[in-house]
């Protein structure tokens, strides 16, 4: 995806820091410039007194490669980026931040999709690309302990000696972090039968925006008082800076095999995964490509799907022989009853892989038939899945821009990914009212606006849609016990009461209006 | 979420009355919890009323249940359609709640296996202690939209608010089980133990009790039938296995059962939560093992500090759960900066101290 100019990114924003957690305030801009060099040099020079130069990033030419995640549409400068080695340099950046105020936003891979990890113009990013050592993997207890810039898939590729394995799979798992995974709750395409980001990781320990050393969760099963671990992963780096993790690790099955099953209608197939899983059956993935996603997807890498379906599902089944044969038997026969026009179950490792490798690059694969496309991600509950996708060819014709569809169907969660072209910036302005419909139409179903790809700035709107202004100000609040002056990457997921107003329409809100006492504008 | 019935508009009602007079109150489902934790302080609030299963949509895995919904009629509307609770929540006596589930955060012998009961909590509705009733989560499987609130409430025994309606992820009832016993000393079972973690087996739920190790499989038939063959083990017989995990869940066993002559000689009931791979603790007294090690049941004397140090020092922490007094704190106590941190999100959620006052931790 290119850079796209994108009007709230480019605001010039307050240099104090936003108590209300807006980032995008106005500034006369000459005096802002001055302002920001100013500021730059006195926190560079308090940083180069607890941090070696080399460390210290500034100027375009050395902050560039910062100024964006996977999100590339939204970029902005940091003012300075550090690059601490060690826990004591990243304790001494963030007592420093913090005693002069200054906005952090931890970074790690910067694959994130949302604009979780989008630069503070008068802030600092802290690359944690050197906190990347494995530090511990443990057979006995089935768990590893990661510095936080350890890429997702090192932690398998750590664990295989011992077959053993961390499961949850992002698609960019060969890039990102475990950091970035825990503040995103990542998932991916297994997380239907072995869970979330959550639900494989049993400590953090990390850094308060003050610096203060934190631990949550433990090496035990649960810990005393409040679940803060279950809050903190998630959180978009908003509540603390992680330093380690410790993952849980599974057994490796000792075999998988994927079904292949082609469907005439799209309502057929999302009556399809309804059936599977009403039958008390959880496959290790059950994803659905559309038409279109398939022809994209083949061309691509060639995996040898059915262009004739109007939709495919890619089952996975995984465990002891006996078990998978068991399994797969009961998804064909489900899948069969449920009007499936064709079968294929993979025979072998490599044809297993050749399946999914359709899928994986269904990203990469969209880019190559169009200049630019935007990732949707909302989850509905499963048995609207063929009514969301006449949704979204309605919204086609209605702002002229193309969609393929894949979707994580076992749990629901969508990715319709909208073809346009940057260069247009009409296209643009129709993607992304496109992308916003969807997320509402998501919301009526009984959705969410994000499944799995967080809220960062991407969707601030959605937030104001989904949310209630009480809910939303206990997000504040939760946000002010952990970070009292706001200060770890603000602006972010919690859009302002302002941002919701400007947003427009008053949205009624889950079937009421919410909080008529409020005085709103 | 459904749209609130009468109940939940006294509830408020109630709720904000009780925070203009600066009242506490106690938030009361079934009652069958009282003996854990601290003792609970305030007006009581029932909330029976709130009753009812509001959906459920067994191809969704996802039901929705008031609080004040008899746990026993959730798992038998569940069990009607193959589907069940994974974590096996206790019921102590009957009676208990949905809310007061919730709100304990306590799972049963599956818990190593399947995950705590958080990990099942999807979306609920808060009345919490500013009077207002919030919606945080939902009714799917994946969710990043805002902060996780939903699984901060799960196991927060009622201190941030009153849960009114939640909705939870099912699953399936495994299609086969099998218990297994083996005569093994502690140090052998949790050695056992260890090695069958990392393999890929259908190990659903353990238990060491007196020189004896039980373990459940559950999952696929295929997947059972093949285990059984690998661990070997004596069978027990499924009807008495029910019998004997339900016991273990519900505190049923013998082990748990402290008569009043033991309790005020001192005998207490300790939980020692520890990482799975803890060496044996050389403590005096009596010990039930669940969780492929993870917990530890004691019967003992031995005074609190000793306790609360040896798990401490294993990286763990004891929770007091039955004594015949609790000064010691039922709750391990948490460190200086994540103290503050529970500290500011009370004051978030409810800054007068309405709810529960003292259920979790005396200051909170």
């Amino acid at each position: 995806m290119q850079a796209v100019p994108h009007s709230t990114i480019h605001g010039a924003m307050n240099l104090a820091t936003p108590r209300s957690g807006n980032p995008h305030g106005e500034r006369p801009q000459a005096a802002d410039a001055a302002q920001l060099t100013a500021r730059t040099a006195e926190v560079s020079a308090a940083l180069a007194r607890v941090l070696p130069a080399n460390a210290i990033l500034t100027g375009r030419e050395q902050t560039q490669p910062y100024e964006c995640d996977g999100l590339t549409a939204f970029r902005v400068l940091p003012m300075i980026v550090v690059l601490p080695e060690n826990e004591a340099q990243l304790a001494a950046t963030l007592r420093t931040c913090h005693s002069l105020r200054v906005p952090v936003v931890a970074r790690g891979a910067g694959t994130g999709l949302s604009g979780g990890a989008l630069p503070h113009r008068a802030g600092v990013t802290v690359s944690l690309a050197k906190f990347n050592k494995i530090l511990k993997v443990d057979p006995l207890s089935c768990t590893a302990v990661v510095q936080c810039g350890v890429r997702n898939l090192a932690i398998s590729e750590a664990a295989a000696p011992f077959g053993l394995y961390y499961a949850p799979d992002p698609s960019s798992q060969i890039a990102c972090t475990i950091g970035g995974n825990v503040a995103e709750n990542s998932g991916g395409v297994h997380c239907l039968k072995y869970g979330l980001t959550l639900h494989n990781v049993l400590r953090v320990r990390g850094l308060t925006a003050a610096g203060e050393p934190v631990e949550f969760g433990s090496e035990a099963l649960d810990v005393p008082g409040l679940d803060l671990l279950a809050i903190v992963i998630g959180s978009e780096g908003m509540l603390a800076v992680t330093i380690d993790v410790t993952v849980k690790l599974v057994p490796r099955p000792e075999l998988a095999r994927c079904m292949l099953a082609s469907f005439a209608t799209v309502e057929a197939a999302g009556e399809a995964v309804a059936n599977v899983i009403a039958q008390g059956i959880v496959p290790a993935g059950l994803e659905l490509m559309d038409r279109r996603m398939t022809e994209v997807a083949e061309n691509f890498v060639h995996a040898g799907y059915d262009l004739t379906a109007a939709a495919i599902l890619l089952c996975e089944s995984d465990g002891a022989p006996e078990e998978v044969e068991e399994e797969i038997a009961a998804m064909r026969r489900v899948l069969t009853e449920s009007g499936a026009t064709r079968i294929e179950v993979s025979r072998d490792e490599a044809q297993r892989l050749k399946f999914w490798s359709g899928r994986k690059n269904a990203f990469p694969a969209s880019g190559g038939i169009s200049p630019d496309y935007m990732c949707m991600d909302s989850t509905i509950p499963r048995r609207s899945l063929a009514r969301m996708l006449l949704a979204i060819e309605g919204m086609e014709i209605k702002y002229g821009l193309r969609c393929v569809n894949v979707f994580h169907a076992g749990d629901g969660n969508l990715h319709p990914l909208i073809l346009f072209d940057a260069s247009d910036p009409d296209q643009f302005r129709r993607c992304e009212l496109f992308g916003a419909e969807i997320l509402e139409e998501s919301l009526r179903l009984g959705g969410t606006v994000t499944g799995e790809h967080g809220v960062g700035v991407e969707k601030l709107n959605s937030m104001c849609v989904q949310f209630s202004p009480a809910e939303r100000d206990r997000f504040l609040a939760v946000k002010r016990a952990f970070d009292a002056e706001e200060l770890l990457n603000p602006g972010k997921v919690i859009p302002t009461l302002q941002r919701c107003a400007e947003y427009g329409k008053m949205h009624v809100h889950r079937g009421m209006l919410p909080f008529p006492e409020i005085p709103r504008f | 979420m459904s749209a609130p019935p009468a109940a939940v508009a006294q509830l408020v009602e109630r709720m904000r009355a009780a925070r203009a007079h600066r009242a506490p109150l106690q938030i009361v489902g079934g009652g069958t919890k009282t003996f854990y934790g601290e003792t609970p302080h305030g007006e009581p609030l029932s909330l029976r009323d709130l009753a009812g299963i509001t959906s459920y949509e067994p191809s969704e895995l996802v039901v929705t249940v008031r609080a004040g919904t008899p746990l026993a009629e959730l798992e038998s509307a569940l069990a009607a359609k193959g589907q069940c609770l994974p974590f096996e929540p206790p019921h102590f006596a009957a009676g208990g709640t949905v809310g007061g589930m919730v709100a304990a955060g306590l799972a049963g012998p599956s818990r190593a296996a399947v995950g705590p009961l958080r990990d099942y909590v999807l979306g609920l509705t808060l009345l919490d202690g500013r009077g207002e009733l919030m919606t945080f989560g939902g009714q799917v499987m994946k969710n990043v939209a805002g902060y996780d609130v939903t699984r901060l409430i799960a196991g927060s025994w009622g201190v941030l608010g009153i849960i009114c309606e939640v909705s939870l992820k099912v699953l399936a009832s495994p299609a086969d089980t099998a218990t297994l016993e083996f005569q093994w000393d502690e140090q052998r079972a949790l050695q056992e133990i260890a090695r069958w973690r990392a393999q890929p087996l259908p190990l659903q739920a353990s238990a060491w009790y007196d020189g004896r190790l039980r373990i459940r499989l559950g999952g696929s038939r295929a997947a059972v039938r093949e285990a059984r063959a690998r661990l070997g083990g004596i069978a027990v017989d499924q009807e008495a296995a029910l019998a004997f995990w339900a016991s273990v869940r519900d505190h049923r066993h013998e082990f748990f059962a402290l008569a009043a002559g033991e309790l005020a000689q001192g005998t207490a009931l300790w939980r020692l939560s520890v990482p799975p791979t803890t060496q044996p603790f050389s403590v005096s007294g009596r010990q039930f093992i669940e969780w492929g090690g993870a917990q530890r049941w004691w019967r003992t004397t031995v005074p609190a500090a000793e306790l609360r140090a040896a798990a401490l020092g294993a990286g763990g922490h004891a929770t007091l759960v039955r004594a015949a007094e609790k000064s010691a704190g039922a709750f391990a106590p948490v460190g200086g900066e994540l103290m503050r941190i529970h500290r500011a999100l009370k004051t978030a959620f409810d800054p007068e101290r309405i709810l529960n006052p003292g259920r979790l931790y005396a200051d909170l």
